[in-house]
């Protein structure tokens, strides 16, 4: 057995090239010197959008030297929303967590303040609209940053040949592809003589007035178009006004030809409804068209996307933002925040709109004549003006212009859809009403 | 001197003896055994049970921002509104119907399947127990397409018989009627396997006697199977009255609560105010307010077997 022995001098020598080496490590550019980064994004339901997202963040990473994981998290069954506030109340969990709408507000304080990167991205891209500050900003603070992934307008998807042959009403000619809207007849009283004549030929529009989101979504819009606000922007309650009773005796019509399973439907019925081929109209991005284009071809040829009717107030259409929130309680924000910009950047954004072949919307002014939407078929054109390209619609969320924190309430409890269909289903208008007020000061909690 | 520190020694060291025989007995002893046993369970219930309850006591008496402490003040807000109290009420319908009739039918099915030789009784009992065994939120969504608003299975099934459609999700009564029947189907075998151990363990002897007597079936029934079951009755009865005022996965997936809250429960409903109306403290409250439903309940049918176990 040998035994190696160290004399002083090899000792000294080696001690010191160790010592070098300790010290000298931490300017040394590793393969994730700048850290690690843990995100939740939205899982997206087109097949290989997430690869895509994925792609990206792994370009940024290897730029930028960071470490990144990223979890996929459905929306399904409140996922997102669990996952929120189960890391809001925890302090721990993903730096970057996606997230729609009304989440934003109801964390504020826990958000870390993304002016830098939104003001940048707002610079690049074009102003945002006003649902966006709505819901993403607060007292001159961006409490996240608007996502292209996820974000969607929920506006009407008609049937090329049944509102042409039922209704006479010809929504290619009203929304031309490569051209702007010539959408002046398209109002509240067409669309209820629409509605009318499709239910009569046995194709009713698939309009939903249960509890979810599509649901509340259209409720949403035809209430704005009337004017009709149940809270105002000061927090007031504004139920008793005429501007509601005229929205509901509105919808007490419409729901007259809507199909009569209609209040139990979910955010999934009125793609089945259209995609099934009985129904001449729904409101819905156009994920209900994608899957039809795989499952029922004959009916996707026939779909196109497009505006909302214009009410008395004007021509609201749904929109759904969603956002990036970086926590506070993040170990690397500035890491974080490299990120978000690089996935605001118009190069990102394009790539998010083609892999989700058109569905995800950017909040941005600039971005909405993107190629994607002209290009997407059959019919080619269909998506054309899904973005609202010639801002011919005021894009807005329902319960708008109440306090977010308000408005949350109005919209995750459906106070809407289900004052419509309390009126609707007999109840006295002025009940309907005093229902609605009750609710809605049951609202102003703190 | 070294004779005292010697003496000191020896009492130091009977005394640490003293307590390692002490130490030991305790070891051996056998409540000492079942507690060490046990440890695992009750640190797994105190952190996944007695934390979560504690917290949500907790959350319950702080205001919506969960900045400030309100006391009772979530729960007198409650108290003031009228979708509330439609919840305790829908609650109460839907947990003490569904539990009646899981009982009856679990009590009638029992009966047949102890009638059953037992050569083939086992795989009737197994059989008997699928829809148990099947986690219900898979289960759910099977009854969920059957009652599908649009393309109903059993709307499709009565057509034939020149009968509907059914609006079974979207017409409250009937949203209510659905609601409570996938609950019975999935509770109803629990109430089935604790029946037919409870029959089998009536001595047959007391059968054969009230034969001799000149009893019908009824009477039998009615004083043999049912005192000898009716300890099994009431606890089957607490523990499913627990579990079904506490449901959710079975509303949530087939109405959410609709059509306009119609069938909105305790937890449904909590969630719906907690998580997605993002006010956890007054979510926190609708979901504690079944606790003292649950404890005069559990008082009275615990009492009551007590005291027929003393009686015995």
């Amino acid at each position: 057995m040998s035994r190696k022995t160290l004399t002083r001098r090899q000792f000294v020598a080696a001690t010191a090239m160790s010592s070098t080496a300790l010290i000298a490590a931490p300017y040394v550019r590793g393969a994730y010197a700048a850290g690690k980064l843990s995100i939740g994004f939205w899982d997206h339901w087109v097949p290989g959008a997430n690869d895509a997202s994925t792609a990206m963040v792994k370009e940024w990473a290897e730029k930028e030297k960071v470490e990144v994981s990223i979890d996929y998290i459905t929306s399904n069954n409140k996922k997102i929303e669990l996952t929120v506030a189960a890391e809001a109340q925890a302090k721990s969990g993903h730096d970057i967590l996606q997230m729609y709408t009304w989440w934003p507000h109801a964390y504020a304080e826990q958000f870390e303040p993304v002016n830098d990167v939104v003001e940048e991205a707002i610079k690049q891209n074009g102003e945002v609209n006003d649902t966006v500050k709505y819901l993403g900003k607060a007292d001159g603070k961006w409490l996240a940053v608007p996502a292209t992934p996820g974000s969607q307008i929920k506006g009407p998807c008609s049937r090329i040949d049944l509102m042409k042959k039922h209704a006479g009403i010809d929504v290619q000619e009203l929304y031309p592809v490569g051209a702007p809207p010539k959408a002046d007849s398209w109002n509240m009283d067409t669309f209820l003589k629409a509605a009318e004549a499709c239910q009569k030929a046995g194709f009713p529009f698939g309009i939903g007035l249960g509890e979810t989101t599509d649901s509340v979504d259209t409720a949403g819009a035809i209430f704005q178009s009337f004017g009709a606000e149940l809270v105002n922007a000061k927090g007031d309650v504004t139920v008793k006004t005429d501007e509601v009773r005229q929205a509901l005796e509105y919808y007490k019509k419409l729901i007259a030809f809507l199909p009569p399973d209609a209040p139990s439907w979910d955010d999934a019925s009125n793609n089945k409804w259209l995609i099934s081929g009985r129904g001449a109209l729904i409101m819905n991005p156009p994920s209900a068209w994608a899957v039809a284009k795989r499952d029922a071809p004959q009916v996707a040829e026939q779909c196109w996307t497009h505006g909302f009717p214009s009410g008395p107030k004007g021509r609201y259409a749904p929109f759904l933002p969603y956002f990036w929130g970086l926590w506070n309680f993040s170990k690397n924000k500035a890491s974080a925040k490299s990120l978000l910009a690089f996935l605001s950047q118009p190069s990102s954004i394009e790539k998010f709109v083609a892999a989700s072949g058109g569905y995800d919307l950017p909040a941005y002014a600039k971005m909405t004549t993107l190629k994607t939407w002209a290009e997407v078929g059959p019919p080619k054109g269909t998506l054309y003006h899904y973005p609202n390209p010639y801002n011919h619609q005021t894009l807005s969320i329902a319960a708008s212009p109440a306090p977010p924190k308000i408005a949350q309430q109005i919209y995750a409890q459906a106070t809407l859809t289900k004052m419509a269909l309390r009126f609707a289903q007999g109840e006295k208008l002025e009940t309907a009403l005093a229902w609605g007020e009750g609710e809605c000061e049951g609202f102003m909690r703190t | 001197m070294a004779d005292v520190v010697v003496e000191h020694g020896r009492v130091a060291r009977t005394a640490s003896a003293r307590k390692r025989t002490g130490l030991h007995n305790a070891l051996k002893r056998k409540s000492t055994v079942a507690f060490f046993l046990t440890l695992p369970l009750i640190l797994l219930i105190a952190l996944f049970v007695l934390y979560p309850a504690l917290f949500s006591i907790h959350l319950a008496t702080l205001n919506k921002s969960m900045q400030k402490f309100v006391g009772f003040g979530n729960f007198t807000f409650l108290f003031k509104r009228e979708t509330f109290w439609m919840v305790v009420k829908q609650s109460c319908i839907f947990a003490v119907t569904a539990v009646f009739f899981k009982a009856l039918i679990g009590f009638i099915v029992a009966h047949f399947v102890h009638n059953i030789p037992a050569k083939g009784q086992r795989k009737w009992r197994g059989m008997l127990l699928v829809p148990w065994v099947i986690p219900p939120a898979m289960s759910t969504l099977a009854w969920l397409w059957l009652f599908d608003p649009s393309y109903s299975a059993f709307n499709y099934t009565l057509s034939f018989f020149g009968i509907g459609p059914i609006n079974w999700l979207g017409d409250a009564a009937w949203a209510r009627f659905s609601v409570i029947l996938v609950n019975v189907w999935y509770g109803a075998p629990f109430f089935l396997i604790m029946y037919l151990a409870a029959l089998k363990s009536v001595p047959d002897q007391l059968y054969e006697a009230a034969a001799i007597d000149g009893a019908n079936w009824w009477q039998k029934i009615w004083f043999i199977t049912l005192p000898m079951m009716r300890n099994i009755i009431a606890i089957t009865t607490l523990f499913s009255l627990i579990v079904t005022f506490a449901n959710f996965d079975i509303v949530r997936i087939l109405t959410s609560g609709g059509p306009l809250d119609q069938t909105q429960i305790f937890a449904t409903y909590a969630f719906r105010v907690g998580i997605e109306s993002n006010d956890i403290p007054l979510g926190a409250s609708v979901s504690l307010f079944m606790v003292p439903i649950l404890a005069v309940a559990a008082i009275f049918i615990l009492r009551d077997v007590n005291k027929r176990g003393n009686e015995s």
